[in-house]
């Protein structure tokens, strides 16, 4: 019954609707939405209302749907005022003693007055109920589903085409071919070509369905690749040997696309995992590669700046109160309780505190206990190991032993795609920053008079000595870079993983392994080592499908590699032994 | 890196230190089990004495590395744990119907209890083999041992020495916890094993007896390790002991000697890894639970601190520092909780920048202090010239 009479309204349909999209918009200007819909109510015979309800497709005016759902529901009346004509109404809002609702005119959708300006009270069952017979109904059904094609917003728009294209009903395919005419956006035309495509791929005429492949082939999205490969079954089974090969050449082509956006995101999560380790590790680069401590507590500088981060973000919000463990020594920091834009920029004021914490922290490890050990550094693993697990306890009396909660500024939230690979902003930033940084290293070592004394206390604390050096200063403001540098790096972890009192247990064996592996004493091995070993993870994390057993991997193939160089990548060279 | 020097020691002679080592260790073995027998000594306490025990081994065979040989290894975790996973595999089979599933009537197969809640329906093969008592004991010793000669093989014939060996095996250790922390590796994920019922049908829980095996396996524990001792003590004496010290203190010299050194620190890297494998395997059935906690690079370091803390490059020491760190912990961690990992940090500390030598060393630091402070010994009266003879 539906049917038959779906297919008696189908050409008043797609006329109205090619009419209304191919033609000039204006008149639809001139006329709204709702007025549009009080003249399909008050026309006089059924073909007429058909006519005028289905010239509404296409259309994204909200009020479509609000009105047609009441119509069908029998929720618009006709109210005849004694003196005019008629209105029809919708009856809102809650029934009150006598069964009296509010009314709402639908040509403008404001409340009914009286003369008097007081809103008027209808009774439903007392007006006359707006009629509607079942080619109506599937008229009025066929506009509100084609509702969002006209949307003004993209999103919703493309939502729209998107599920049109899978549903592959035929019938929409007039109406998808008439917006396909007049959208503008790159966007949505490429969606309404895969939605056309993948209605025509449904069609039952074999022409239109390898045209429909030849098109989906191009396109090469993966959202089709499922219907593809079904029409492809249903093409086997007919025995269409035709149709099939297409299918196969489209889903190759798909399959082709998505290997290629899998190896660039593998490419770029690689390159930014490559980067957090590199920033972690740099700060080790310096401490161990250059002064030969064995720093255990290493983790636990980036932890200061994490937390330096999380209290940063306080001041900028609310402030924070917290109570040093043992002497019991509150602190109260008040907040500048900003909002918006400045409250936003509490990560880029994080930074140098990031730094400045670690470094005075480390300033206060390298003189209380490192300075003691620089001829014992498998002693000095000892000794900075019981650091770490003091500085552990302190982190989880002070902070709880529960992750703190450290927001995403908005400008590092949110993601580019680009060819259909995701961009995060967070992992872009940390690239960008791990070169400024290395850059910056590279410059404080090489090219200003500290860095000169720094690598000549390294490379011979007692020569330097002798020559002047004061080598206690430059040791202490050589520890202080390491260990400023992995604040820096704690800073950015609070963007990518949790902040905790144990985080940086998490970081401190991968950050040996690397300096390791690019060889003691060389930036730019390290440099080398921490991309390379980033990427190898990613990928195989791609490969197994398993970060763990990928990580596993990248420690075993790490040992074996020492087999091969065991002095690293870029080693220093020397003839000294011992 | 100077080692303390042998003069440091308590003891004149290692003879003598041996022989310390020795009547205590026998003294321990004979009155423990007695005053338990007679209900003066509890369960609680005689089976933390037998997990004190086996965290000795663990610091000898790191003793074994680090004090006589000058390799520290931060893997000694990795082969006590491989050495108790090997032994609680047997122990898990044990249970058999008396899991919790089986008792519900959802294990036909009598699984370990962690298999039946991952959804296994039979035992993988490589479990089969861990029925058997004989074959759990034979892995105990071969798996931490071929581990460490693979290992040890490819880190020594690199020549990879000194800090890189310690991160090295720090990554091998932490890259095995990973591994066991998984579900899918059958192993019983984080959670590792645990509600072990019966050793060699002796009840590891019921009253009476219980108790009985909590003796029996405090007395075998006390023993490996008295024969460890020995062990260390004979090999000290041998040749074979003299160049594993002079590798510890000189390394290139001996190679230059014509010593191969790679397959002396081999040797001892194995043999350090099976007495690990075994304090890990007495380990399991007194504490009751093996897990990938213990496995992690952590664990590592905190043996080695014992062994400094007694006093490394002695026997007595790493015994000493086993037992009185897990005293204080056990002490500590009831009494002041939040403060317990801090203490340890101090502990660290002070033994490294304060008492290189180790508690072994204390009472000839006090002599040689008290000797400083006691007024020098009038000096001898010079010789007077015996007047030339007319």
């Amino acid at each position: 019954m539906a049917w038959k009479s779906f297919l008696r309204s189908l050409p008043w349909v797609i006329i109205a609707t090619v009419g209304c999209l191919t033609g000039p918009r204006a008149k639809a200007a001139q006329e709204t939405a709702r007025a549009t819909i009080v003249r399909a109510i008050l026309a006089p015979d059924a073909a007429q209302k058909l006519e005028i309800i289905s010239s509404l497709a296409g259309q994204g005016d909200e009020a479509i749907r609000e009105l047609f759902t009441a119509w069908r529901q029998d929720g618009l009346f006709l109210y005849a005022p004694a003196d005019g004509a008629k209105i029809p109404v919708e009856l809102t809002g809650d029934k009150d003693a006598q069964g009296a609702q509010t009314a709402v005119r639908a040509d403008n959708g404001e409340v009914l007055k009286t003369a008097a300006g007081q809103p008027l009270r209808l009774v439903g069952s007392e007006l006359v109920a707006v009629e509607h017979d079942a080619r109506l109904r599937l008229a009025m059904r066929n506009v509100v589903d084609l509702l969002d094609l006209g949307s003004p917003l993209l999103a919703k728009r493309l939502r729209a085409i998107q599920t049109l294209g899978a549903a592959q009903k035929p019938d929409k395919l007039p109406v998808l071919l008439a917006r396909a005419q007049v959208e503008t956006e790159a966007d949505a035309k490429l969606a309404l070509r895969q939605a056309i495509a993948l209605i025509e791929l449904a069609d039952p005429s074999d022409e239109l369905k390898l045209k429909g492949l030849a098109e989906l082939r191009l396109l090469h999205s993966s959202a089709s690749y499922d219907l593809i490969k079904a029409a492809r079954a249903k093409a086997q089974a007919d025995g269409k040997s035709g149709i099939a090969k297409a299918a196969d050449l489209a889903m190759g082509a798909i399959e082709q696309h998505r290997s290629v956006v899998n190896f660039f995101g593998t490419l770029f999560r690689g390159l930014s995992a490559g980067s957090i380790l590199l920033v972690v590790a740099l700060g080790l680069a310096i401490t161990f590669g250059l002064m030969g401590v064995i720093n255990m507590a290493h983790g636990e500088m980036i932890t200061v700046g994490a937390y330096a981060t999380y209290l940063t973000q306080k001041v900028f919000g609310d402030g924070v109160n917290f109570t040093l463990p043992f002497i019991k020594f509150a602190i109260h920091l008040p907040g500048l309780h900003l909002t918006g834009w400045a409250y936003q920029c509490y990560f880029v004021v994080a930074i140098p505190v990031g730094f400045l914490g670690a470094a005075l922290v480390g300033i206060a490890l390298e003189r209380s206990v490192i300075r003691f050990l620089y001829r014992r550094p498998l002693e000095s693993l000892l000794a900075t190991f019981g650091v770490s697990l003091i500085l552990q306890q302190m982190f989880k009396l002070t902070f709880g032993s529960n992750n703190v909660n450290v927001d995403s500024p908005v400008y590092l939230s949110s993601n580019w795609t680009i060819f259909d690979i995701t961009f995060a902003w967070n992992r872009v930033f940390v690239i960008g920053f791990a070169a400024v940084i290395v850059f910056g290293v590279w410059l404080a070592l090489t090219k200003t008079p500290l860095g000169l004394l720094i690598r000549c206390v390294m490379q011979n604390r007692m020569m330097a000595a002798c020559m002047g050096v004061r080598t206690e200063r430059v040791n202490m403001l050589t520890f202080a870079l390491g260990s400023g540098l992995a604040g820096l790096a704690g800073v950015f972890v609070t963007q990518l993983g949790t902040v905790g009192p144990s985080m940086g247990q998490e970081y401190i064996v991968d950050s040996f392994m690397t300096v390791v592996v690019g060889g003691v004493g060389s930036i730019f091995g390290t440099v080398v080592s921490a991309l390379g070993i980033g990427l190898a993870d990613q990928s195989l994390q791609q490969i197994l499908l398993n970060p763990v057993l990928g990580k596993i991997l990248v420690l075993v193939s790490i040992i074996l590699f020492l087999q091969w160089r065991p002095t690293g990548l870029f080693a220093a060279r020397s003839r000294s032994l011992d | 890196m100077s080692p303390p020097s042998a003069s440091l020691s308590f003891f004149r002679s290692r003879h003598l230190e041996f022989a310390t080592v020795a009547v205590c260790l026998v003294l321990l073995t004979v009155i423990f089990p007695l005053l338990n027998a007679r209900g003066l000594l509890s369960d609680y306490t005689i089976t933390l004495w037998g997990e004190y025990l086996c965290y000795a081994l663990l610091a000898l065979s790191v003793d074994l590395l680090w004090g006589y040989t000058g390799l520290l290894s931060l893997g000694q975790a990795l082969f006590f744990s491989l050495g108790g996973y090997m032994f609680g595999m047997y122990l898990m089979l044990q249970i058999g119907m008396l899991g919790s599933y089986a008792k519900a009537g959802q294990n036909p197969a009598g699984l370990p209890d962690f298999m039946v809640f991952l959804g296994h329906t039979f035992l993988p093969p490589f479990w089969r083999p861990f029925q058997s008592f004989g074959f759990a004991v034979a892995m105990v010793f071969l798996l931490p041992g071929f581990l460490a000669l693979v290992f040890g093989f490819l880190a020594f014939r690199s020549r990879i020495k000194g800090v890189y060996f310690s991160i090295l095996t720090q990554a091998l250790t932490y890259g095995a916890a990973l591994m066991f922390f998984r579900n899918d590796f059958t192993m019983g994920g984080n959670n590792g094993f645990t509600d072990f019922k019966f050793i060699l049908g002796h009840s590891l829980v019921d009253k009476g007896v219980g108790s009985a095996t909590m003796r029996g396996l405090f007395i075998a524990s006390a023993l490996v390790l008295l024969l460890v001792s020995l062990g260390c003590y004979w090999l000290n004496g041998t040749k074979f002991g003299l160049v594993r010290q002079a590798i510890r203190d000189g390394e290139n010299r001996v190679l230059f000697s014509g010593y191969a050194t790679a397959h002396y620190k081999l040797f001892v890297f194995v043999v350090a890894a099976m007495i690990a494998g075994v304090g890990g395997a007495l380990f399991v059935p007194q504490a009751g639970i093996i897990n990938p906690d213990q496995m992690t690079p952590a664990k590592s370091i905190e043996a080695v601190v014992w062994v400094a803390v007694g006093g490394r490059g002695t026997l007595i020491g790493p015994i000493i520092g086993a037992i009185s760190i897990n005293a204080l912990r056990s002490w500590a961690t009831q009494a002041y909780p939040d403060s317990w990992l801090i203490i340890l940090g101090i502990i660290f500390l002070v033994v490294v920048l304060f008492l290189p030598g180790g508690i072994v060393s204390l009472p000839a630091k006090i002599m040689a202090w008290r000797s400083r402070r006691q007024p020098p010994a009038p000096p001898l009266e010079a010789a007077k010239p015996v007047p030339d003879r007319p």
